[in-house]
């Protein structure tokens, strides 16, 4: 990678960029780093986001992390659309790691306001955020707020470029710069046509003065269902992820993790595994404190001759502390405590406690979801090179600042001495916020110096050494005045507090001092009127390795809150539909995306049995997270067996200006799916100390033939855009739910989602 | 103590014979990414049960984590790699022009396995009913729910060959 201290570049001049003072906001403070991008074939970097070459190739520069969100291509419009560049040559190259591709947008949303709270102290507080955000620089991909991050900067960086690329073409030919224009990939002055290509080594010594955005109404590219850039190379097995790196003379490391919660190996046999073929090492791990724990590694030329003489290492393992500890006690802890309801409140408003005690009437109930695992498709993985001083690290990772600092940590060198190459992953759902598994690969790579090794872990490892979601309870209850009208409701939920836990892990110990926003986010920012409302959380100490998990917070309390409701409904005879409706009234954006999702799903009329003659329902669900709003609606049935089967559904979304409406129905089906999984299967249990599941027999995935048909419709907007990734998941558990209601009479308030025998009769 | 020596096999992939000094209970899987750095073939549970290193021997296909090589040795395999010069090589680009015209990919780790399975399927029924798509791809999982991108890329595959083959 070069390093430079300053490079080329247009706008707004390299000395006032470069050193940004506290005091002062510039007009575009992430405009141009410290750092250059990565520059190839003759390239110029006209700022921190984009290079052209003289070919007219046009390298857009991302600091987010592609898990299959489809982000890289939406970054690339925001740039494109600006610059007014050929589409069909544009390419994307990762961010080298520097501060103004911190992420300031995930920063701010971590504040604990409401989305429409716009006045004047909610104003202050995130601009003075923001602020901070903006000098600590913490690259991040995650809180589906990519988009939101980048919408300023990306657009402003590809404006700026255009706006130098016009003034170089004006310069040359004459014509004023207010009578030239661009058209793909062109400078058009009067009669001359001149390509970017040849332009941008003039462009990159403009100083243009104003530079202007395009007016959304003009917009040729945004807001155009795209195809995602790396289409073809999925499907010709040429897309490269870290797993896949090849290097000359690269060694393989498997490892085996303690089995229990906090064990150490007592005894291992090295002679054993270094007398088989290929073995070259043993290496002892103790873990870092970026939460990889205690375990053995082999290193061998072949990942799997290292896999083989783990077997004959023959550990014998401490049990540690916790080797006790099982799912059924860790539940019941969690229930006592959820229904102590002394929680801590992080937001709310009016007095929930006495709209119960006045109450005509009060509902409660106690609802459950377990310990996911991500199981992202690729297993952990990240390659590593230890040499004189330096390091060299391959991987994917969703905070590459932190990847490469740990490296640096664990290898004992500076940052800087740290060179990082990132690439796609095999999924990410938040599991590649920790950087666990590079810590570890660079302690490996230590023991074997001058020599790439790459650390890769079985299923196995993966699924029990996960930061997984916590396993929460909430204790919801409701009052209700003599009309039915939700007058107020209180959550309080009991679980392990995820940013409290992770803050530690990846060097920002602050975050174990500040209230967790994910631990009742879901329940206090929601758009539903309700005159008092009570969302607290018991943080319970569990050894339980817990982190961000797609959609986080939202995730389960989308559950709890929308089948609270709809029994809420369902008990006072109202349709859950309409109840919902009656407290969306100043809520104009939810209420739009509840009316289409009922229009579109054809909500008051009789659903049709199934094909085989089963009995069907529709469920609904509504969850405002990340900026969005998603509704949907879930067409369930039974089989002769019991079992729940989806068979339809619709759902409909308001994330703002939709960027790329084709990532957006993507990742609805994405978010309806995933969350099926978890809905239906999901579930990860200890016993002994022990995570239970090792591979995908045991831990249950939705597949082909357990696909609904999937209808998404977006809300024609043009409001900031919202985050999407995350979002059409926390609606589907609840439509589920609530649809087996209506097809049953059972209320399900434990994930996964099992109708007890003897309905469920196999 | 000096580990024996260990013999050399070799195999047919995509179209040529290559060498190899691997054990013979080594899986396909790690021959293919490692030996031959074939790294098209993914990695993602090592006891087929997810199906995404799936690749085809004698056109059928087959999991490669779990097959020793030593049980290939008279087969002909082919990797998503090989597919553009293996015998089913049409049914293979309708499958991947369709994959690319509904945009099914997302993360795209699992989709060199949809892509062998739904091959597979296609070159033996040129015209799969829903059922049939689900006894095909049901051992291929995606995490990213790219499911009903796939079923219906492979029907707009099948359409393409049938109106291919129609005289």
């Amino acid at each position: 990678m070069m390093r430079r201290r300053t490079f080329l570049l247009a706008g707004l001049g390299a000395g006032g960029a470069l050193f940004v003072g506290w005091a002062v906001t510039p007009p575009r403070p992430r405009l141009v780093g410290r750092t250059a991008p990565d520059i190839e074939n003759g390239a110029v970097a006209l700022n921190g986001w984009l290079t052209i070459a003289p070919d007219d190739t046009v390298t857009v520069v991302v600091p987010k992390a592609e898990m299959g969100q489809g982000i890289h291509t939406a970054l690339a419009m925001l740039v494109a659309e600006e610059l007014g560049c050929d589409w069909d040559r544009v390419r994307i190259a990762h961010s080298p790691v520097d501060a103004i591709y911190g992420n300031v947008a995930v920063i701010v949303e971590s504040l604990p306001l409401r989305p429409e709270e716009q006045g004047p102290l909610a104003r202050w507080l995130r601009w003075t955020t923001a602020k901070t955000a903006r000098q600590v620089g913490l690259m991040i991909t995650g809180g589906s707020s990519s988009i939101r991050d980048c919408w300023g900067p990306m657009r402003d960086a590809g404006a700026s470029a255009r706006t130098a690329l016009v003034a170089a073409a004006a310069a040359r030919t004459g014509v004023s710069a207010d009578s030239c224009r661009v058209e793909r990939g062109i400078v058009v002055c009067g009669s001359t046509r001149l390509r970017f290509g040849e332009l941008v080594a003039e462009a990159a010594t403009q100083k243009p003065r104003r530079v202007a955005l395009k007016p959304m109404a003009e917009f040729t590219r945004l807001g155009i269902a795209t195809p995602r850039l790396q289409g073809v190379r999925a499907t010709d097995g040429t897309l490269t992820y870290s797993a896949d790196v090849r290097l000359p003379g690269m060694l393989y490391a498997a490892v085996a993790h303690a089995p229990t919660l906090g064990g150490v190996p007592a005894t291992f046999n090295r002679g054993a595994a270094l007398a088989r073929a290929g073995v070259s090492a043993v290496v002892p791990l103790a873990g870092s404190g970026y939460g990889d724990v205690a375990g053995v590694a082999v290193v061998a030329d072949s990942w799997w001759r290292a896999q083989q003489a783990l077997a004959a290492l023959a550990i014998t393992w401490t049990p540690g502390p916790h080797a006790a500890l099982s799912s059924d006690t860790l539940t019941q802890q969690l229930r006592t405590a959820a229904q102590a309801d002394d929680g801590f409140t992080l937001r709310g408003h009016g007095k929930a406690q006495d709209a119960l005690d006045t109450a005509a009437r009060t509902l409660e109930a106690t609802y459950q979801a377990p310990y996911l695992a991500h199981a992202t498709m690729e297993p952990m993985n990240a390659t590593v090179r230890v040499d004189s001083g330096r390091a060299e690290l391959w991987t994917s990772t969703q905070v590459p600042g932190v990847a490469r600092d740990a490296v640096a940590r664990v290898v004992g060198i500076e940052a800087e001495q740290v060179t990082v190459h990132q690439y796609v992953m095999g999924g990410g759902f938040g599991r590649r916020l920790d950087v666990d598994y590079i810590a570890q690969a660079a302690a490996i790579a230590k023991a074997v110096p001058g020599v790439p090794v790459q650390t890769l872990w079985s299923r196995e490892e993966d699924m029990r050494h996960d930061f997984y979601r916590p396993a929460t309870v909430s204790h919801l209850r409701a009052a209700l005045d003599a009309n039915g009208v939700l007058t107020g409701l209180s959550a309080n939920s009991a679980g392990q507090q995820v940013f409290t836990e992770y803050g530690p892990r990846i060097g920002l110990g602050i975050l174990r001092r500040v209230p967790d926003r994910t631990s009742t986010e879901g329940i206090w920012d929601q758009p539903y009127a309700i005159a008092a409302l009570r969302a607290s959380h018991t943080a319970t100490a569990l050894p339980v390795p817990v982190g961000s998990w797609r959609a986080v917070g939202h995730s389960q309390q989308a559950f709890f809150l929308e089948s609270f409701l709809d029994e809420i409904a369902h008990a006072t005879n109202q349709d859950p539909a309409a109840f919902r409706r009656a407290m969306l009234r100043d809520a104009p954006r939810a209420r739009a995306v509840l009316d289409l999702v009922l229009t579109q799903s054809q909500w008051t009329t009789a659903v049709a049995p199934a094909a085989d003659g089963q009995a069907c329902a529709r469920g609904m669900a509504l969850h405002a997270s990340f900026g969005s709003i998603v509704a949907q609606v879930a067409e369930v049935s039974l089989s002769s067996a019991g079992e729940i089967r989806v068979h339809r559904v619709v759902v409909a979304i308001d994330c703002g200006f939709p960027v790329n409406p084709n990532a957006i129905t993507q990742q609805m089906e994405s978010g309806v799916i995933d969350g099926l999984s978890t809905a239906l299967y999901g579930e990860i249990t200890i016993a002994n100390g022990a995570i239970q599941q090792g591979n995908f027999d045991g831990y249950r995935l939705l597949r082909m033939h357990e696909a609904p048909r999937i209808e998404t419709f977006i809300v024609p907007s043009m409001d900031e855009p919202g985050g999407v990734g995350e979002t059409g998941l926390p609606p589907i558990a609840p439509a589920v739910a609530n649809a087996v209601f209506a097809l049953t009479g059972t209320r399900l308030r434990t994930m996964p989602l099992r109708l007890p025998s003897p309905v469920a009769t196999t | 103590m000096t580990p024996p020596a260990i013999p050399r096999i070799t195999l047919r992939i995509n179209g040529e014979r290559r060498q190899l000094a691997v054990e013979p209970e080594m899986p396909l899987l790690w021959a293919l990414r490692e030996t031959l750095a074939l790294t098209g073939t993914k990695f993602g549970c090592g006891v087929a049960a997810c199906g995404i290193c799936t690749v085809h021997a004698d056109g059928v296909p087959i999991r490669a984590c779990v097959t020793p090589v030593s049980a290939v040795l008279s087969a002909t395999i082919v990797t998503i790699e090989g597919l553009a010069t293996s015998p089913v090589s049409p049914v293979a680009s309708a499958v991947q022009q369709a994959w690319v015209a509904r945009d099914v990919a997302q993360c795209g780790y699992c989709q060199s396995g949809q892509i062998m399975a739904a091959t597979a399927l296609l070159a033996t029924d040129s015209a799969p009913t829903d059922a049939a798509i689900n006894h095909a791809m049901r051992g291929v999982l995606c995490r990213c729910g790219t499911y009903p991108r796939i079923r219906a890329a492979i029907h707009d595959a099948a359409e393409t060959l049938r109106a291919a083959a129609a005289p």
